[in-house]
């Protein structure tokens, strides 16, 4: 077998950048379901389709006349008001339940989803056309377009923005708290039902501006949403809840894994190499926490 | 008490039970009516194509209804035709098979859309013996299990890109030419590429690129960087209608500069609607094109059926509808030979079709799959920002000459 990459040292930067752009694109949608895991304890398998959903309000713009590159401010605002009314609606009555039943009920609302989406939107692929056009490199020989330069900047833009407001703001920080012991913050006066709500909303959000990107740069079905959903959640087990700066890298790194994938196993291997990675790294953590049971006995 | 609910409660299902069995002994033709049946995709991802069938089967209904039906025993007959939601899920559509031959009593079904739906349905309308056309399923492996009473009015999916490498290699001059090729995993797509592998040995070609894409993918930078970096004569891409939105962006956006682009798909993708002139130039197999010339008393030509089907349902008929008009065709044809209600009679009569319609000409194969008609070609060609599908091969419907190679992108404006 001969690998191509290895032959044409254009291809390596090629992949890395595809990989990489791609990687933040989504991290961001892995962090919101890190926030959401860490807070609430809730796995959403819904995650995808609020992109979906995030993606087709800027095609809808799109469609209005609108350049879809607004949709990363309009999405997320809509979004927003569609996660905290899908947590008074049904997730506050799960939030402190079992993870299965979480599961169960955010399995519903994505078939719901689905299904509402197909209906308005229908069930063909669409796509909204940014006409950013394109980036080259080194004479021509390495190429990016510009949609996925575009989508990774806001991704950063907007993921420091929340680190940000994490940080400073009394939302962010009794998200944080909430987070740490929820009983605790209930007992020093934060409104955990409140907070709860936030963190669903702006998880929504950021869904909505991935959407928003995703509708710039990739395509848009009723029923693609599953994918990011397995993706973000693969993001999140390597990368550990409340931890961004691991969720950035861990988003980067299986997006150059799965573009080096593609080049050196095949393109079919390329979801399987990623799998096949996430149980190496869930048998490696095993093995690491079982010998810290050990020192500790 | 509780007995005599019990006894109550069996009592009604039994009498139930055998009005509906005595029922649908007579269903299959009811009065005037010729009762078809089919489960079709009305909702899930398959919804639209299941919209465009099921408005090319009740069009072709209307249509033969109203020039006097199908005659058969010196009587008139109407066609009618039960429909049922499969929610675009094969086993909902082979319970739903079910239900519509033992409950509702259909003795002909029409086919469902997508092959996937249609390998569900084939085993259930073959185990019960009932004779189905079908318009959707294209997958080769229908038409190699041996079925009897299975009909497709379309042709098989291995021959949708087989006329392109040929068409390459008459413009190489006869030699075998460069092929890259990336294919989704489904059934249907890995059909295509098995007619281009045959296409290639047959020619001499060599396939250089062999990409198999997962189903999630959107995103084939990498197949298509490794095209930048080979140069291939031709690239062929088929994976339905996100794959073929998928190429189109990201060869334009990549730059990619191929002399020849073959995609399956691009209609049903609105390719020149949604990418607009970034599509040109792209080659796309398709069953049937309104500008080919067959003809039909019924719907006359494929330019009348495109005008009347327009007016109807106010859009331009996809070809899901024009095969889909055509099975009614068939089975209309089919009971008149025939002369008789009798399945198995039907299903012989079937067998020996050897007609033309507005689709095309159909005859059935051993397998039961048309060897009449050959996919053609059509190239997106733009005037201004305005693009439109041209009919390039084969030659003999080709209504534009098959624009080769491709301008490089940075002579494109």
């Amino acid at each position: 077998m001969d690998f191509l990459i290895f032959k044409a040292p254009m291809l390596m930067v090629q992949a890395s950048l595809d990989g990489i752009l791609l990687g933040i694109l989504f991290a961001l949608i892995a962090y919101g379901m890190a926030l959401q895991w860490g807070v609430m304890n809730i796995i959403n398998i819904a995650q995808g389709d609020l992109v979906i959903l995030g993606g087709y309000i800027a095609y809808t713009m799109y469609l209005a006349g609108i350049h879809p590159a607004w949709g990363v401010i309009v999405s997320p605002i809509i979004m927003y008001f569609v996660g905290v009314l899908l947590y008074k609606l049904v997730i506050n009555k799960v939030v402190d339940r079992d993870l299965f039943i979480s599961i169960l009920a955010t399995f519903g609302i994505a078939i719901v989803f689905q299904q509402l989406m197909n209906f308005v939107f229908g069930a063909d692929v669409v796509v909204a056309q940014s006409e950013y056009g394109t980036t080259m490199l080194f004479d021509n020989s390495v190429t990016l377009p510009n949609s996925k330069i575009f989508s990774a900047f806001i991704s950063v833009l907007y993921a420091v923005a929340l680190v940000v407001y994490m940080k400073k703001s009394r939302l962010g920080r009794a998200i944080r708290a909430t987070a740490q012991n929820a009983r605790a913050a209930k007992i020093l006066g934060v409104d955990t039902e409140k907070v709860y709500a936030a963190t669903f909303g702006i998880n929504a959000a950021l869904c909505g501006i991935a959407g928003a990107l995703i509708s710039i740069t990739l395509t848009l079905h009723p029923y693609v949403g599953l994918p990011y959903t397995v993706r973000s959640f693969m993001i999140v087990i390597v990368a550990g809840l409340g931890n961004l700066p691991a969720v950035a890298i861990s988003g980067m790194g299986l997006g150059l894994f799965e573009e080096f994938a593609d080049y050196i196993l095949g393109t079919e291997f390329r979801i399987g190499a990623v799998f096949m990675l996430l149980v190496f790294i869930l048998v490696y953590r095993r093995f690491k926490l079982s010998k810290k049971r050990e020192y500790l006995k | 008490m509780n007995k005599l609910v019990k006894l109550f409660i069996t009592s009604i299902s039994a009498i139930t039970l055998a009005l509906v069995s005595f029922s649908s002994s007579f269903a299959k033709v009811e009065g005037d009516y010729i009762v078809l049946g089919s489960a079709i995709s009305l909702t899930g991802k398959y919804s639209s194509n299941g919209v465009h069938t099921q408005n090319g089967y009740n069009m072709a209904v209307d249509r033969i209804n109203k020039m006097g039906g199908v005659e058969v025993q010196g009587k008139k007959y109407k066609f009618e035709i039960i429909y049922y939601d499969d929610e675009s899920n094969p086993k909902r559509a082979a319970q739903l098979a079910e239900r519509l031959i033992k409950q509702d009593g259909v003795h002909y079904m029409l086919g469902p859309y997508s092959s996937g739906l249609t390998k569900a349905i084939a085993p259930v309308t073959e185990k019960y013996k009932i004779p189905m056309v079908e318009a959707n399923g294209a997958s080769r492996s229908l038409f190699t299990k041996g079925y009897k009473y299975l009909f497709a009015v379309l042709s098989p999916a291995n021959q949708y890109l087989e006329v392109a490498i040929d068409l390459a290699v008459e413009k190489n001059g006869g030699k075998g030419v460069r092929i890259a090729q990336a294919f989704e995993q489904d059934a249907f797509s890995q059909d295509v590429r098995l007619g281009i592998l045959d296409a290639a040995k047959r020619t001499g070609s060599e396939i250089i690129i062999d990409d198999k894409l997962p189903k999630e993918l959107n995103d084939m930078a990498a197949t298509l960087a490794k095209v930048k970096a080979t140069k291939p004569d031709v690239l062929v891409v088929s994976g339905h209608t996100k794959g073929a939105l998928t190429a189109i962006r990201q060869i334009s956006e990549m730059k990619v500069d191929v002399p020849m682009l073959a995609m399956t798909h691009c209609d049903a993708a609105k390719l020149s609607k949604q990418h607009g002139k970034k599509s040109e130039y792209a080659l796309c197999a398709s069953q049937w094109h309104k500008n080919l010339s067959y003809k039909d008393k019924f719907f006359g030509s494929g330019k009348k059926y495109d005008k009347d089907f327009k007016k109807e349902f106010g859009y331009a008929p996809p070809y899901q509808s024009a095969e889909s008009s055509a099975a009614l065709l068939v089975f209309k044809d089919a009971f008149e030979r025939a002369n008789s209600f009798d399945r198995d009679a039907v299903r012989d009569a079937l067998k020996t079709t050897e007609m033309q319609t507005f689709y095309g000409n159909i005859k059935f194969g051993p397998g039961g799959q048309n060897t009449a008609k050959p996919m053609i070609l059509f190239q997106v060609r733009c005037k201004g920002d305005d693009c439109e599908n041209k009919v390039v091969a084969p030659t003999k419907w080709a209504s534009d000459k098959f624009y080769h190679p491709i301008p490089k992108w940075s002579e494109r404006s």
